[in-house]
């Protein structure tokens, strides 16, 4: 049942980049959503890839087992990726995921800002010229 | 069909003069981890001693990988690999001596897997076991309960006196063990980050009785604490679910056990902040709410 010492080293360099961080207040099921989420959004995770077995990667990140298939549940859940009984879990192949994804990304973002610009006492329209200027200093560069 | 538990307690007592575990009753599946978490004296050990058959029960019922303990401890050995912070190996012997010696007696030993562990553990088979580190030492011994290939891994207290780097390999080693979905670990500690990690499910016990057990996930999700400050004038009414409310003039902080949104619209804006627990931050909460209801 026990891989090879080699397969196991793989194992660990393939996923080495997803990590869990203590000291971030966010549970740890959402760090990991959060960070195959991006994978998918930079296209490095395509459509129709084969996403590692929960307990895979529970081995590979030394978290339990029940927090990566809650982890799994959650994208399922938001449509990212598919899971096929028996077989395991996908990317999903949705047409326009990862558009969606950033879309939600800007929406938080926005959220992020405009709470901000009340907390500040900024009218909607000094913080729409703020976006503006915003937007003006990234077309220059 | 219902796979065999791996751990049934029903209802255990175990009294000694000055400590009884009173009505302990606990369930492990395959496939998980369950971190066992108590205060010292909480009877952790009592605990894994009645599992491993090293006690028997006064009353109650106690199945591992369903086998009656202690009458079939036997035939439950076989299958259970036990390390305690406590044992010791013998001083006088090499680590290789002691490989061969339990390949010797157990016919599940895996040599292969027994040499892998040698070098990622970075140990010397030919070494005296009384040239061993603590740390090294404390890898010798599960090295040998792990090339066993036992289903059941009872560890009492497995990373505690290690430096983080050794901790860090156990419990990659531990959960390696979980790849294959028909073994289980059950680990005392009161290291809470280890068990927050690895965990599946996770029990509490203080005073010799069991305090909560439950889904990791579950308790994270269960438990806040929720900051809030009161309009000048106003009495927080008694609330369900809050088992410490602290309060220090406008300002309280409730600590609730069953979270829920409908908690946060009912206090209405009010409320400042409400914040996740560690499972460290859990523990404390729930063992003084326990002793609080039990008149401790």
């Amino acid at each position: 049942m026990f891989d090879s010492e080699l397969s196991i080293h793989c194992i660990h360099s393939m996923y080495s980049g997803i990590n869990i961080s203590q000291t971030d207040a966010r549970p740890m099921y959402l760090q990991i959503m959060e960070q195959i989420r991006a994978r998918i959004v930079a296209g490095d995770w395509a459509a129709g890839k084969e996403l590692p077995s929960i307990r895979a990667l529970a081995a590979a990140l030394s978290v339990s087992v029940i927090t990566i298939k809650r982890a799994y549940l959650d994208l399922e859940n938001e449509g990212v990726i598919v899971t096929r009984h028996g077989k395991g879990s996908f990317v999903a192949e949705v047409n326009g995921l990862a558009a969606e994804l950033q879309e939600e990304k800007i929406d938080e973002h926005l959220a992020a800002a405009a709470g901000l610009g009340q907390q500040l006492g900024l009218t909607p329209e000094e913080l729409a010229d703020r976006l503006r200027r915003a937007i003006r200093n990234v077309d220059r560069k | 069909m219902t796979q065999t538990k791996h751990i049934e307690m029903r209802n255990v007592r175990k009294a000694f003069r000055f400590f009884t575990l009173e009505d302990l009753s606990l369930d492990l599946e395959p496939g998980q981890i369950m971190g066992f978490v108590g205060p010292n004296g909480a009877g952790k050990s009592t605990t894994i001693r009645l599992l491993t058959g090293l006690l028997a029960p006064d009353a109650g019922e106690i199945r591992v990988l369903g086998h009656a303990m202690p009458a079939a401890q036997t035939l439950a050995k076989r299958d259970i690999g036990f390390v305690s912070d406590d044992m010791r190996l013998f001083g006088h012997a090499t680590l290789g001596w002691h490989m061969q010696f339990v390949a010797s007696i157990y016919p599940g030993w895996d040599e292969q897997y027994a040499r892998t562990l040698v070098r990622r553990f970075n140990l010397r088979p030919q070494q005296n076991v009384s040239g061993l580190s603590s740390g090294e030492h404390a890898k010798a011994v599960l090295l040998l309960a792990l090339a066993r290939r036992p289903r059941l891994l009872i560890l009492d207290e497995p990373t505690s006196g290690l430096d983080p780097v050794a901790r860090h390999e156990l419990l990659g080693e531990f959960m390696d063990v979980l790849r294959d979905e028909d073994r289980s670990i059950l680990f005392s500690s009161h290291n809470t980050v280890d068990v927050e990690r690895i965990s599946d499910r996770i029990t509490f016990i203080d005073r010799g009785r069991l305090v909560d057990s439950s889904d990791k996930e579950d308790f994270l999700e269960r438990w806040r604490r929720i900051h809030l400050q009161l309009p000048a004038g106003v009495a927080l009414p008694e609330l369900p679910h809050v088992v410490s409310r602290v309060q220090d003039g406008l300002f309280v902080t409730l600590t609730t056990n069953r979270f829920s949104p409908d908690l946060i619209s009912f206090l209405g804006a009010g409320v400042r902040e409400v914040q996740r627990m560690s499972l460290e931050e859990i523990f404390v909460a729930n063992v003084m709410h326990h002793r609080e209801t039990r008149g401790l």
